[in-house]
């Protein structure tokens, strides 16, 4: 289980201090698919970033597993059991998605173990496993081969930041199903998504809702999910998707 | 033949050779010829002043290959050899030089190596030199490779030049004319790190109508080590060229890229990148978030880079 207790994280533009998350404290519960949600620029990228590590609190504490991981670098979180999708995949000249998956698994694995990953995501496998991640690969195709890699990862507690944003709608229709299967085999892990997207929070055990930097609403899918429909929170499954979000 | 097995460890890295190769070779060590095999279709002829060789390869020679590494183990030498390969029409080969020193002496070390290929019609010639420095000596391990071009008609060269670690001074110059329908395509690799300075000089000269020429280095510049890479690709007809460097610099590393472009003709097509920067941030974090550290994760990177 993640808690956070109290958590803020100030930056500093223009010389002005600004609260990005105010004093939020939030669980994620074992075998729970949890989405949070809430409009653009509420926080929740730098949540998900402050899970992984990337970002420190400037005030409060994490727990990981009972253990307080507040000022535990990335590495160690990873290694503790925390995978973290990027909104915007990172590509790398040189490195092909057989490395990528390779690193993810932490071991040695064979050509057909790493396929299995990216025919979870609806590529095919034999078309992508000896290319370069880098800018010959679209928006869609890299945003997949990253929640591969998260699979690959098998990890204890998964965030993704706003899967669905930069893929093309067909993408998105295999994108659901993949977090459908993984929330099916959620036993001895647990799911964290950013998202704006109904056929997400559809899937959520639970949904939290961030708006400027405090959670507005928490509990479970069923009763957070109504409340939402229709309102700018929620994006139906039709709408285009661009980067967002801090 | 008899080897130690310091030039053993050289002949691996510069040649992937860990036994006396198939086909046609020269091994050199030390200033001198240790071994040398010649094939029906490929002549190795000694120069008369023993510093080099001349390769002579029938026209029509197929999937064959000649090695001619050389290996340093001697503090002080300094050689400058010439290798000419005469390349026949039609035939398809694969020449692997390459140049190991393992400097432990006081003394600096250098081999000038001055490659020329000759190469006749349609042939296609694989060329791959691998460059390596061992040894903790004060003594410099310095290579200067000099390589020059001259593809006749439809003849197809691709060059695969890599100096990944321990030379401590390399300054290599390219050069290259290349007639109707030619080829050529290079691909370099480099890494400097301590105090390394490396200057690679690329002059390629498209005379004749459909040639092209595709020049792209990859490097490395870590610690206090600097490299030039100078390229220029001069079109005199309707040819095609493209050359490219794209640098990573860490911590006091510099990196000078020159890109030079000359196009004598409305139909030369001609297009030159560079780009130099650091490791970006969010690749360590990406490979960070897969449980590596971030040494671990850089060393990824540059080994991905410079694949």
């Amino acid at each position: 289980m993640l808690e956070l207790r109290n958590v803020s994280f100030e930056v500093n533009a223009d010389g002005d201090d600004k609260e990005i998350i105010k004093n939020i404290s939030l669980k994620i519960p074992d075998e729970k698919l949890v989405v949070v949600t809430g409009p653009n620029g509420g926080g929740k990228s730098t949540l998900a970033r402050l899970i992984a590590g990337i970002e420190r609190p400037t005030s409060g504490s994490l727990f990981f597993e009972g253990k307080d991981i507040t000022d535990m670098s990335v590495t160690d979180r990873a290694n503790m059991g925390i995978g973290f999708a990027f909104q915007q995949p990172v590509r790398f000249k040189g490195i092909q998605v057989f490395d990528l998956i390779r690193l993810a698994t932490g071991k040695k694995i064979s050509m057909a173990d790493a396929c299995e990953y990216l025919s979870a995501v609806g590529l095919c496998a034999k078309d992508y496993i000896g290319r370069e991640v880098n800018s010959s690969l679209s928006g869609g195709e890299l945003k997949r081969i990253e929640i591969a890699t998260v699979l690959a990862k098998a990890s204890k507690l998964s965030v993704f930041d706003e899967p669905e944003a930069g893929i093309d709608l067909w993408s998105f229709q295999n994108l659901i199903e993949v977090f459908k299967n993984m929330r099916n085999n959620i036993a001895g892990s647990s799911i964290m998504i950013i998202s704006h997207q109904e056929r997400i929070l559809e899937i959520a055990d639970e949904i939290v809702v961030i708006r400027n930097g405090s959670v507005t609403e928490h509990g479970p899918g069923s009763e957070i999910l109504p409340k939402l429909t229709g309102t700018s929170d929620m994006a139906p499954a039709c709408e285009k998707n661009g980067p967002s979000g801090i | 033949m008899e080897l130690d097995e310091i030039q053993k460890r050289l002949l691996k890295e510069v040649a992937d050779l860990h036994k006396v190769p198939e086909g046609a070779y020269n091994i050199r060590s030390n200033g001198q010829s240790v071994g040398r095999s010649s094939t029906e279709n490929i002549e190795i002829i000694p120069r008369e002043d023993g510093q080099g060789l001349t390769v002579k390869i029938k026209p029509g020679t197929k999937n064959e290959s000649v090695h001619i590494p050389v290996v340093m183990t001697k503090s002080g030498i300094k050689e400058l050899v010439y290798n000419d390969f005469y390349v026949g029409e039609g035939s398809d080969v694969i020449i692997v030089a390459g140049c190991g020193i393992d400097n432990c002496g006081p003394k600096d070390s250098e081999h000038d190596g001055i490659h020329r290929f000759f190469v006749e019609k349609g042939a296609h010639v694989k060329y791959v030199e691998k460059h390596f420095g061992s040894g903790d000596g004060a003594g410099k391990r310095i290579l200067n490779p000099g390589t020059e071009v001259y593809q006749d008609e439809d003849s197809f060269v691709e060059m695969e030049m890599v100096q990944i670690k321990g030379v401590d001074d390399t300054n290599r110059t390219t050069k290259a004319e290349l007639k109707k329908g030619a080829k050529l395509i290079v691909r370099e690799r480099l890494m400097t790190h301590g105090d390394q300075n490396a200057y690679s000089k690329y002059d390629v000269v498209m005379d004749g109508e459909g040639s092209s020429a595709d020049v792209v280095s990859r490097s490395v510049a870590r610690d206090n080590s600097y490299q030039k890479f100078d390229a220029v690709l001069l079109g005199n007809t309707a040819c095609s060229g493209h050359t490219e460097c794209d640098a990573i610099i860490m911590d006091n590393g510099r990196i000078l890229a020159v890109p030079g472009l000359e196009a004598n003709s409305v139909d030369a097509a001609l297009v030159h990148e560079a780009a130099i920067g650091k490791i970006a941030g969010d690749q360590i974090i990406k490979l960070m978030t897969l449980g590596l550290t971030e040494e671990e994760a850089e060393e990824q990177i540059i080994n991905g880079f410079l694949k």
